[in-house]
């Protein structure tokens, strides 16, 4: 039961030839099976998903009109807001906190019906591409588990790849839920800025943020997509406008006269031969389903990880001061006649990971007096030279297409010493965050040399959402053809503990 | 040697700065809906977005935005088309983000002005004090600080925090450096805070209650030789809350720089705390190592551009202007220049205003207020308006005595009554007996028992000294509990002892 | 090119509040000349004449009527404080001015 799609699943409640209780309980059970492995969760609430499910349940046998999704089990990304439930954004700073209030996202769940089984595995406050600077140590990808699963949102994208759950949340500063979509074969999906509620979503970088649906499948994605979208008053920057019919959009299937812009600057060079051929086979596969490739360029794309390097880590300087042992969470140092600032400073030592310190600094630097305008004021303007490129594209085609990273999975402990080199993983996520458009990672295959998985990005313009799925859901259903069986039955066996 | 304020204006100039920061009196704060109301339990007044939990979202008042384009347009400012909330980034407990959301290089209002006048050596002198910025931002929690021997923050063993205050929508008022003020410096400063809190009243935007926080004023001093060019060392004076304070802050300032600067000392850049008591400042941190706040636009925010329809119906509705309404009021009731000043300067112009409204006579409203009540306050250090009496009680106190039910000196009592909290002026006169004693039989009989019992003095007035009579009359009051109109003990006396 | 001193990067510590040992100094002052290099990148094409983008969205006077709302019962409020007192919550002294 766990290997169907969400959307197989919710058929099978309405059709009553399963509840949600046993679909929850098979989660749970396959989460004790093999997250001591994978360590895909940092929480798992056993009893408060089981009690949401006899919930859904009692409603269902009620009569009560549910929504689609209603009784499928989720696992959420441990940066999102969750009242009374251990939330700590894989920091050490936040261990043990309970948050007393819920977010948009989690209210949005809850009203749909959606079990929530636990809190998943991220990189310290979302920051990094392999969940390997999670204060609780990394997730393993489950086609290889001494590989990393992606990153930030590792433990959400490695759930959905080891059936511990069919649906999960990510969020998106700089490809947090693109690229973990790609490495471990499953889909991703970051919408439009705005489109989804920030409200309760622990902030790395607030004007890059987005959370966003991942799943195994396009349609799925788009159905968890409608079940957390739509404007909230208590997100400012939140669009107040209807949600893009992005389930009728993955249902439809057709990219007749499409056109589909091959960006120029994110292929070739520094890409892994495996990822360079799946991503031509995808784009062959839609030319012959109707579509039109054109090339486009985005000349300052390659400015594009420059800029990110300096917005998002100044963002972070700010809003990580919030965490400073006076009102919740770690305090360190609290000694007899010890000052508050040197509380905070102890505690900030001991309570933040290397990378979030690094990435501290450096925005600390980037907004100071003398050189803000020489980093942070030159990264916005770079942001506008991106978002202008995006524009210009668009006039010449419906969709922009590149591989969604350079390569696929690589060992933990690889790049972990070397900054640069992991941050070079984003360099083709990054441009949609910056724009604040829409962004989809679907599965394209395995790379032969490697024998992993590989990922195809769709960018869409924003408030356009729907096309990534249209383009998304018609590659899908060509790749099944092709392969026969979905990209995940190749994946190894997990051994249980 | 201390040196005089002559002294130190003889041979300087003083150039003043001030900032006013004034909460505004929203019903929900700046960006998030917990309540304003002051003096709550503490922390039932806070939220996930107040106490910047981890998720958190701020999301704009409207009304506060309003209030603030309503003083910009009030103090005569251009209101941006465009603005932004920007973050100023430093660490304090009090602060629960450890930013406060503030606005930078691009506030909501810039370029005004506000005329004051100040009675000078020669008549009623006016000064414009040029406004350079208008802009938003939030108030921050309030500390207690437990342990050490003075309650205050030095040597206390820890903190306390409370942050019901912690986002309460604040505007600060920035002036350009005002120069030219020469000796009358203090008084302009106090003139300028006076008319903007009641320009700020007369909007309806603050309770502007200096005493409660809800308008502070930092004064920045800084002096240079009379015609000299370029501008001396400032020094900040933080929190200055009470008009006087503000004239007694500056000129403490101006002295203790002028002694600096005549000994060959520097002026250290510095903020510096009033001391109610002594009327000195204290030294507080130094900006020599100046903070840097690391300013950059609030991302959860979306800029802030009002279109000209909006001020514009904002402009309508803007009230008269406080000095305009003053000149109305003074040629309505026939008051000379010089008790106008004294009222402004006693800060009881309204409450006179609301007295005449409950239909008073303007010349007996002024006088209990500038006599009686106004004495009572500085007494208690009280400000006039928290004084639990209002404009409604005094109109009825004055109506009573104008009817004859009350004497002055009994009207004084039942304002003695009302502001100690025995109630409503009627409560107050019933709770306490008091009544005019009407009755001559009464009063004759207190009289001649009295002359009985003082025959010397008696005596004396017999004799023509009429200032003895003061003792004898005093005695019958006392005797008539203070009931009996005073004029009245005077003339049957005099009638009794001199056989007129 | 651009670099950081550890007196630099202690500096910028002190800012924000994080303890560091001289090692940590050390090395993150390292680490920035690489980075820096890398990031300093972004002043070869933004011009005097590209408006900078502080928001993905073009929204403006986006407002929230002045109503109260509930707020978190004292309990919740310090439900996560490390330590508290009579309803405050309670932290080590405060160095520096009186506010």
């Amino acid at each position: 039961m766990i290997h169907l799609t969400a959307s197989q699943m919710a058929s099978k409640l309405i059709a009553g030839e399963t509840t949600s209780v046993e679909l929850t309980q098979a989660h749970l059970h396959r989460i004790a099976e093999v997250d001591s492995n994978v360590h895909a969760f940092l929480f798992v609430d056993s009893k408060g998903a089981l009690e949401q499910a006899a919930a859904v349940d009692a409603k269902r046998s009620a009569g009560e009109k549910l929504a689609p999704l209603a009784g499928v089990p989720l696992a959420l990304k441990d940066v999102m807001v969750q009242k009374g439930i251990p939330t700590t954004a894989g920091s050490k700073i936040l261990e043990g906190w309970r948050p007393p209030y819920d977010s948009t996202v989690v209210t949005n769940l809850k009203n749909n019906g959606i079990v929530i089984l636990g809190k998943t595995n991220m990189d310290e406050f979302a920051m990094g591409s392999s969940t390997e600077n999670s204060a609780f140590g990394p997730t393993h990808n489950p086609w290889d588990l001494t590989r990393i699963p992606g990153g930030s949102g590792g433990g959400s994208s490695a759930a959905l790849a080891a059936f511990e759950a069919p649906l999960a949340i990510g969020t998106d500063t700089g490809g947090s839920i693109r690229q973990p979509a790609a490495v471990t074969g499953t889909v991703g999906v970051k919408p439009t800025y705005g489109g989804v509620s920030r409200f309760g979503l622990i902030a790395f970088s607030s004007s890059l943020d987005q959370a966003g649906p991942c799943a195994r499948t396009v349609l799925d994605a788009a159905l968890l997509h409608e079940a957390i979208a739509g404007h909230d008053p208590k997100d400012s920057t939140s669009i107040n406008a209807p949600v893009p019919q992005v389930v009728a959009a993955a249902k439809t299937g057709d990219v007749k006269g499409m056109k589909i812009g091959v960006v120029k600057e994110l292929n070739g060079e520094g890409y892994q031969s495996g990822v360079r051929l799946r991503f031509e086979e995808s784009l062959e596969l839609l030319a012959d389903a109707g579509a039109e490739i054109v090339e486009v360029s985005a000349p300052n794309f390659e400015y594009a990880l420059a800029a990110y390097y300096l917005i998002a880590p100044s963002e972070c300087s700010s809003n990580l001061a919030r965490f400073d042992a006076m009102r919740y969470g770690l305090r360190v140092g609290d000694v007899d006649g010890a000052s508050a600032e040197s509380v905070m400073n102890l505690t900030r030592e001991v309570g933040f990971g290397r990378e979030v310190k690094r990435r501290i600094i450096l925005g600390t630097y980037a907004l100071s007096s003398g050189y803000y305008d020489a980093y942070y004021g030159s990264a916005q303007k770079v942001r506008t030279l991106i978002t202008q490129d995006f524009n210009k594209a668009f006039e010449k085609c419906d969709v922009m297409v590149s591989p969604t990273c350079p390569t696929t999975a690589f060992k933990i402990g690889e790049k972990s010493n070397d900054p640069i080199a992991m941050y070079l993983n984003d360099i083709a996520t990054i441009p949609v965050n910056m724009a604040g458009i829409g962004g989809m990672s679907l599965p394209a295959g395995l790379a032969p040399e490697d024998g992993l998985p590989v990922g195809f990005q769709i960018m869409a313009p924003a408030m356009q959402d729907q096309r990534m799925y249209l383009v998304g859901a018609v590659l899908e259903a060509a790749l099944l053809t092709r392969w026969g069986a979905p990209l995940l039955s190749q994946a190894p066996e997990l051994v249980g503990k | 040697m201390a040196l005089s304020y002559d002294e130190v204006i003889s041979k300087y100039e003083p150039v003043l700065g001030l900032e006013v920061h004034v909460e505004l009196n929203t019903q929900s704060k700046m960006f998030c809906g917990c309540s304003t109301i002051f003096g709550g339990e503490p922390n039932t007044q806070t939220c996930p977005v107040c106490l910047a939990l981890p998720g958190a979202l701020p999301t704009v008042n409207e009304k506060a935005i309003e209030s603030t384009i309503k003083i910009g347009l009030a103090l005569n400012c251009s209101i941006a088309p465009f603005s932004r909330f920007a973050r100023k980034n430093y660490f304090y407990p009090d602060m629960p983000k450890n930013f406060q959301i503030s606005q930078y290089d691009e506030p909501i209002c810039t370029n005004g002005y506000v005329d004051v006048e100040i009675e000078g050596d020669e008549g009623p002198k006016s000064f414009r004090i040029d406004i350079e910025r208008v802009h938003m931002e939030e108030d921050t929690g309030k500390s207690l600080h437990v342990g050490g021997a003075t309650g205050r923050i030095h040597g206390a063993e820890y903190s306390l925090l409370d942050y019901n205050r912690a986002g309460i929508p604040l505007v600060e008022i920035v002036t350009k450096i005002v120069p030219g003020t020469g000796k009358y410096a203090p008084e302009v400063a106090k003139a300028y805070v006076a008319e903007l809190r009641d320009i700020l009243r007369s909007l309806g935007v603050s309770d502007v209650k200096m005493e409660q926080g809800s308008l502070r004023c930092d004064a920045n001093v800084s002096l240079r030789l009379i015609g000299a060019e370029t501008l001396g060392t400032r020094s900040e004076t933080k929190n200055v809350n009470s008009l006087r304070s503000v004239e007694r802050a500056i000129r403490g300032e101006m002295v203790r720089h002028a002694e600096l600067l005549n000994k060959g000392e520097r002026v250290v850049q510095e903020t510096r705390h009033f001391q109610e008591e002594s009327g000195l400042t204290r030294s507080g941190r130094s900006k020599e190592q100046a903070e840097d706040y690391r300013y950059f636009p609030e991302p959860d925010l979306v800029p802030v551009a009002p279109d000209s329809v909006w001020i514009e119906t904002l402009r309508q509705s803007l009230p008269e202007r406080p000095s305009i309404h003053r000149k109305r009021l003074q040629e309505a009731w026939s008051v000379p220049d010089k008790e106008m000043a004294a009222m402004i300067n006693a800060d009881v112009l309204n409450l006179v205003e609301a007295t005449v409204n409950e239909g008073a006579d303007p010349t007996k409203a002024r006088s209990w207020w500038l006599g009686e009540i106004s004495r009572i306050a500085n007494d208690k250090d009280m400000a006039i308006f928290d004084l639990a009496i209002t404009a409604t009680d005094v109109a009825e106190i004055v109506a009573l005595v104008n009817a004859g039910e009350l004497t002055d000196k009994l009207a004084r009592q039942v304002i003695e009554g009302v502001i100690a909290g025995e109630g409503k002026p009627a409560e107050v006169i019933s709770a306490r007996g008091i009544k005019v004693v009407n009755d001559d039989g009464a009063l004759m009989a207190a009289i001649e028992k009295v002359c009985a019992e003082q025959p010397e003095t008696a005596q004396k007035i017999r004799n023509g000294h009429l200032p003895a009579a003061g003792a004898l009359i005093g005695a019958v009051m006392k005797a008539t509990n203070g009931q009996a109109d005073a004029a009245r003990v005077r003339e049957l006396l005099l009638g009794h002892l001199l056989q007129r | 090119m651009s670099s950081l001193s550890r007196d630099d990067v202690a500096n910028l510590a002190r800012l924000a509040r994080i303890e560091m040992s001289e090692e940590e100094l050390i090395n993150l002052s390292n680490e920035f000349t690489v980075i820096l290099d890398a990031v300093a990148r972004v002043q070869e094409v933004a011009g005097a004449e590209v408006e900078p983008t502080s928001h993905p969205l073009p929204l403006r006077n986006v407002f929230r009527p002045d109503v109260v709302v509930a707020s978190l019962t004292t309990e919740a409020a310090l439900s996560g404080a490390p330590a508290q007192e009579d309803s405050r919550f309670r932290v080590p002294q405060i160095l520096g001015e009186e506010a």
